[in-house]
Order: C-alpha cells, then structure tokens, then sequence
C-alpha cells in the first residue's frame, strides 16, 4: 500500500508538486494524467528517490514505512520500480548481466539466495519471449542502438523479471505504436495480482484501453484536480483537460 | 548530496582509507651506497657474477645515458629526481634457493601471505596445488622461487632470471638484448641498461605453443632502492606464449623510481601476448609519495603473419609514463594495444602505444580506455606511423575517455605519420562523464551507488577487459573496484 499524503516538492527554487494526495491499496492500479508540465513525471522521481527534487512537505509511506528517507536503491529492494520514460544507455554493460546484477542486489538485500546464470537465462528468455522481444536484445548492451519502443519493452521486460510490489510507469506509452501498445499492456496486466500495484502515468487515454486503472488521478499544476474511475479517463479524452480544469475551478 | 558529489567523496575516500598493500618487509639487505656511477656499474655486474662482454654493454649505456636528457614531452609535472641520491643494488642477503622452500625466509612467506593476491603463489611456493600457472617471483632484485620449470623445459620452453640466462644461454641472451630496444634509446632505457638488476627471460623454440600461462610478480621492497627490470621474450617461427605481469607495492613515503624495460621479438607466424596488471603505490591522496614508473616496452614482429598483443590494466603509479610499441617489420604481422588506464586523486598518466607499420599488409589496433577521477590527469599518446613500404597498411585505433567528477583531466594526443597512400589510419575517440542518470537508473534497479559506478565502469572497459586471460581479468575488475568505486556512498 502506497501513501501519499500533502506530498510538496520542488527542483531548485521552483515548487512543481503542491500537496498531493494519493492512496493505492494493494492490488490496485491507478492512472495519473495530466497535461504537460504537470509534475507527473515530477511525482515519478521523488517517489523513487531521484536527488535533483528536495521535498519540502507531506509524507509517503510505502507498506507502512516512510519511503522518502531511504536511498533508492533501498526502494527498489523494497520493491519499489520506475519504468523510465527515457530509459539511459549503459555501454558496455549486457543487458542479462545487468538484469541479473539487479535481481541479485535485491535478492540479496531481502536476504534471498542469489539466482545463479543458468537459471537466471532461462527466466529472462521466457519473459521476453512473452513480451515478443528477440533473444538477442538479452545479449546487447542496456538500451545502446535500441528503437525507442525497445527501449520502452526493455522496461517492461525489467519489470516482468524484478517483480516489483508497486510499479510506476512514467509515459511508458510514448512513442510505441498500437501492437507495442498492446504488448506493454499485456505485460503489465500479467503482473495483476493481490499483491502488485502500479502508477500509470499517461498523457493519453489509449494505454488504459489495455491496462484498465482502478482510479484516474487528474494532476495539474501539482495538485490533484479530480479522481474518479476508468470513466474518467474516457471524459478526459472527450472534453480535454480545459474542461475538467474549468469544472474543478 | 548530487550522485556526481557522493562519487567524488567516496573516490576521494578510497586511498585516504589507506593502500591495502601498503607494507614493508624486514629482510636483512644488501644494499649498493647511494649513487650512480661507473663503480655502482662493476659492483652490480660483479654481484651477478657477469661475464665482460655484459659489463662492457651496461659501461656503454651508462656513457650513453650520461649525454642524455630526462624527457619533459610527457604530460607529467614532478620534482626534479636525484639519480644520485638512490640505492641501485639491493638483494636479500640470506641466501635462498629456488629449489627448497625451506631456505625461503620466513618473513618473505608471510609477505606473501599478507598480500592476499588470489593467486595461490603461496600455494604453488608451497609446493601444494599446482595449476598451470608458472610463477616467476621477483623479491626486488633477486629471484627468489621459480616453479613450473620442469614441465617447461620438456616442451624447450626456457622461463627463468634474466641473469640466469646470462649464465646459461649466453648466446642468446647475447644475441637479443637490446635488439628491439637499444640502449641508448631513451633516457630511462639507457639507466636500465646500465643498471638493470633482474628480470624475466622466456624462450620459446620453433613451433612450440607454450604449455601453460606465464606469470612474473614483481615487487618493490628496499627502501629507496630503484627497481630497473628487464625481460626478453622471443617466440622462434611458429611460437606462441602469453605472459602475464602483475603487481602491487609497499606504502612508503618517498617517490620510487622504475624504469623497466621489456623486449618481445617474435619470428616468423609466431605470437606472443603480452598482459600487465599494474597496481603500485599511487601515492597518498594528496599526491605524497608513490611509484614512478618509465617503462619502455617494445616488440617486434620481426618475421611475416606474426602477432603481438599487449593488454595492459594500469590503476597504480603516481607517474606512469610508458607506451607499449610494436614494430610492424614482417609482412601481414599484426600489432595490438589494448589499454585501460585509471588516475585518481593525484596520480598522473602519459600512457598510449607506438605502431610503426614498415611491412606490407601490417595491421594494428589500438583501443584505449582512460578513466579520471580525484584531481588527476590522463593523457593518451600514441602514434601511428606508416612506412613508405608499408603498402595495405591498416590501423584502427579507438580512444575513450571517461570523467568522474569536475576536477580530473583527460587529453588525447594522437600522432599519425603515414607515408604510404595505400595504407588506412582511422581514429576514433570520445570524452564522456559518468552522468547522473546512468547512476540512478542503476541505482533504481536496486544497484547501490559504488555497484553501479563499477558496472558502468567496466562496461566501459570491457573491450580491454576481454583481452586479458581469464585469471587476470577477475583481478583486474577488482583492481577497478578498489581504485574507483570501493567505498562510494
């Protein structure tokens, strides 16, 4: 369970994030849309921790525990994951190799036996099987000489092998085409269960289409302007963010 | 705190934190006064029992290196150094065999012992666990244990002192000595001439593929005591070998000069692999003390379709100034340079290689990898240079540069000379900074924040780091560990 509560952040002297309330029980996943310069991806960063945003009120509480004191990494271990929205090059480093060094870390950190290669490979290959990637992006370097839906399906694939407990996934749409789409949001819809959730961060109606939120958080200059179901989703894409910005006013 | 700054302070932690190899052992010496001269020469020579035609090449040398100049090219500020003001001979004066342990002094055993290196030399010391690894040790100037030699000399594979070579294959000791580098080459080749103490020599006949990896583990021990080492190797036609370097230092305060020299000749299709891990005292963080290393090495394909390949991994040294070079002579030989190079807090660097491509159809590769961090400099140098007969030479020569932190410097001084049209040069290189980003994209995959600088750095070394042999390489990913990212966060 995600706790939000009069969540404010700025970068530098800017304040982008002006209270934000949000809860995401278990089990849940809710969208957050918004026009741009909202501070979606704002909220992405400073709940996993990125240092560039200094908090300057609220609190969020994951699984009962204040997450904004622990280091990322120790988010990620606990279970925390950012699919980015522009995911960084690491040249030189194996994808599987980076894969396994991760899943390793966080095993290790929950005091887990490490997973060996062999085992590891077969995982990894089922899983991008699954999410229609070739073999052979398991053996590039992370995301160098990647299309952008690659890299975008790397995420994904990332996700699917970490297992996370709570999932945010920042514009993972952009840029990917109707069959990626579809992959994508079959990715995510595999990892439903009681005890997954996720944050979907979208400018567009189109990815709920495939992952069908439980709420629909509209986000605007920092604050959380309306909540409502998947409906919600569907008006937004309707009428425009005008029109819901001139309702709330 | 920014990643960039957490990366800065952990870095700059590291060698405060102190030179896990720092230490020194109490061995009773024999040491030469201080100084340099002709008597420092026949002392020396009379030591290790030389014949004259030996004693008359280091006088040579010496009258050569007394009209030369310390080179100032290189990139690297330092103190004037005092060639006066050193010991130039110092050899443990209990005597101890190669053959029996039991006259190994013990406290050579527990240095061993306290330097931790996994490499089982103590094992193979011991007697206990043999693997195919042959160990030459060099205790300063002294050979003190040499193993394996048996199984090497049934194939005719000669592996021992350079100055037991000397003494028993003085033809061809004779005969390849100076050949590749002369000794009135440089300044440092010419001290070395003069006063090299000990080294390796390694023989490889016609056709023979060595049976097994050869390795030399140099220290630096007497205080004060300059290391002058010299190794020749000579693959005959057909010849294969791959010899492994590697070393690590006692901490002390004042700057210790080295001024190796290595020579490689290799015959007609034959190979030899050359690998050095290089891990000397690099100095305090605040640039007290540390190695100065002048080496010169140098190979020569001196016979068609031959191949030399130097790998090195230098993360030691407060000075480093040394270009592995390979003279492209016999048509279709091949040269390779491999480098990774890593300069912290103060250290300084001038490293890169020399391809000087004479045959036809010569090849070489140069790729070279320069990792800054702390307030150091690192400075790649190479040249590339292509000889009028040279036809269809190529070289493809690829240099990168990585930043850690704003305080660092990385510069690429490439020298190409080709006198031949049909010959093709191409030079590639970039400058980069461990971002931010890359770090908490790591860092979010649940990497901590030293784990991730090492997986971006030796991703970025990785194209060196697959050269090496594989008992080389697990060290060498450490060593990157220690120098960079050992106590990050």
């Amino acid at each position: 369970m995600l706790e939000i509560r009069n969540l404010h952040a700025r970068v530098g002297e800017k304040p982008i994030l002006q209270g934000i309330d949000i809860t995401v029980p278990d089990g849940e996943i809710h969208a957050i849309m918004g026009p741009n310069g909202s501070g979606k991806s704002t909220l992405a960063y400073v709940l996993s921790g990125r240092e560039d945003f200094a908090v300057t009120d609220g609190s969020v509480t994951f699984d009962g525990v204040d997450l904004l004191t622990m280091a990322p990494e120790e988010r990620a271990q606990a279970g925390l994951f950012l699919a980015f929205q522009a995911p960084v090059e690491l040249p030189g480093v194996g994808n599987a190799n980076f894969l396994r060094t991760a899943l390793n870390a966080i095993r290790r950190a929950r005091g887990e036996a490490e997973m060996d290669a062999a085992t590891f490979l077969k995982l990894a290959r089922a899983e991008a099987k699954r999410l229609h990637m070739p073999d052979d992006m398991l053996k590039r370097n992370v995301n160098v000489g990647f299309s952008g839906g690659e890299k975008k399906r790397n995420e994904v694939l990332q996700m699917a092998i970490l297992r996370p407990r709570l999932a945010i996934l920042d514009e993972t749409d952009s840029g990917l085409d109707i069959d990626a789409l579809r992959i994508v949001g079959d990715g995510v819809n595999a990892l439903r269960s009681a005890t997954f959730s996720a944050l979907v961060i979208t400018h567009h109606q189109r990815l709920l289409d495939h992952i069908v939120p439980d709420r629909v958080h509209v986000l605007v200059d920092g604050r959380i302007l309306r909540s409502g179901g998947p409906d919600l989703a569907r008006a937004l894409e309707a009428q425009g963010y005008a029109q819901v910005i001139a309702e709330a006013a | 705190m920014s990643a960039a700054l957490e990366t800065l302070d952990s870095v700059r932690a590291i060698t405060e934190g102190g030179y896990k190899w720092g230490f020194s052992t109490d061995i009773d010496m024999d040491v030469a006064p201080k100084g340099l001269n002709e008597d420092t020469i026949r002392l020396i020579s009379a030591r290790k029992q030389e014949p004259a035609w030996l004693l008359e090449w280091r006088l040579r040398a010496f009258t050569a290196w007394q009209g030369m100049q310390e080179p100032h090219w290189a990139m690297l500020h330092y103190p004037p150094i005092d060639y006066q003001d050193a010991h130039y001979y110092a050899a443990p004066k209990k005597k101890v065999g190669p053959q029996s342990l039991d006259e190994v002094d013990p406290e050579l055993l527990r240095m061993y012992e306290k330097l931790g290196i996994p490499l089982k030399e103590r094992a193979i010391l011991a007697g206990v666990e043999p693997r195919n690894i042959a160990v030459d040790a060099v205790f300063d100037s002294v050979s003190v244990a040499t193993t394996f030699r048996e199984t090497l000399a049934k194939s005719g594979v000669i592996f021992c002192p350079i100055s037991e070579a000397v003494r028993d294959h003085p033809e061809l000791v004779q005969k390849y000595l100076g050949s590749v580098v002369p000794p009135s080459d440089n300044f440092f080749a010419a001290l070395n001439s003069a006063v090299f103490t000990d080294g390796s020599f390694v023989f490889i006949p016609r056709g023979v593929a060595c049976p097994m990896e050869l390795s030399t583990y140099f220290r630096i021990n007497a205080r004060n005591t300059g290391q002058f080492e010299r190794t020749l190797i000579i693959a005959e036609e057909g010849a294969s070998v791959s010899y492994l370097e590697g070393c690590t230092a006692p901490m002390r305060d004042e700057n210790q000069l080295h001024a190796a020299v290595v020579e490689l000749v290799a015959l007609d299709d034959a190979r030899i692999k050359y690998s050095t891990v290089q891990n000397w005292y690099p100095g305090n963080a605040e640039g007290l003390g540390g190695i100065y290393n002048f080496v010169t090495k140098r190979g020569i394909c001196r016979g068609a379709r031959s191949k030399i390949s130097w790998t090195q991994v230098e993360t030691g040294s407060a000075i480093t100034w040394k270009y592995p070079s390979c003279i492209l002579a016999g048509e279709g030989s091949v040269g390779e340079f491999y480098s990774v190079a890593v300069t912290n807090n103060c250290q300084q660097a001038d490293t890169g290689t020399k391809m000087i491509h004479i045959g036809r159809n010569t090849t070489s590769t140069i790729v070279s990898k320069g990792i800054s961090a702390g307030r150091s400099n690192n400075t790649y140098r190479g040249l590339v240079r292509v000889m009028p007969k040279a036809a269809g030479a190529r070289n493809h020569t690829q240099c990168d540069s990585l930043l850690i932190g704003d305080k660092c410097g990385a510069h690429t001084v490439p020298y190409i000379e080709s006198r031949n049209a049909t010959a093709k040069v191409e030079h590639e290189a970039t400058t980069s900074k461990i971002a931010e980003d890359q770090l908490f994209y790591c860092r979010q995959r649940g990497l901590s924040q030293e784990d991730a600088v090492g997986l971006i750095v030796n991703g970025f070394c990785r194209d060196v780091l697959k050269e090496l042999p594989m008992e080389f390489a697990v060290e060498a990913q450490k060593l990157l560990a220690v120098s960079l990212e050992g106590s990050v966060g």
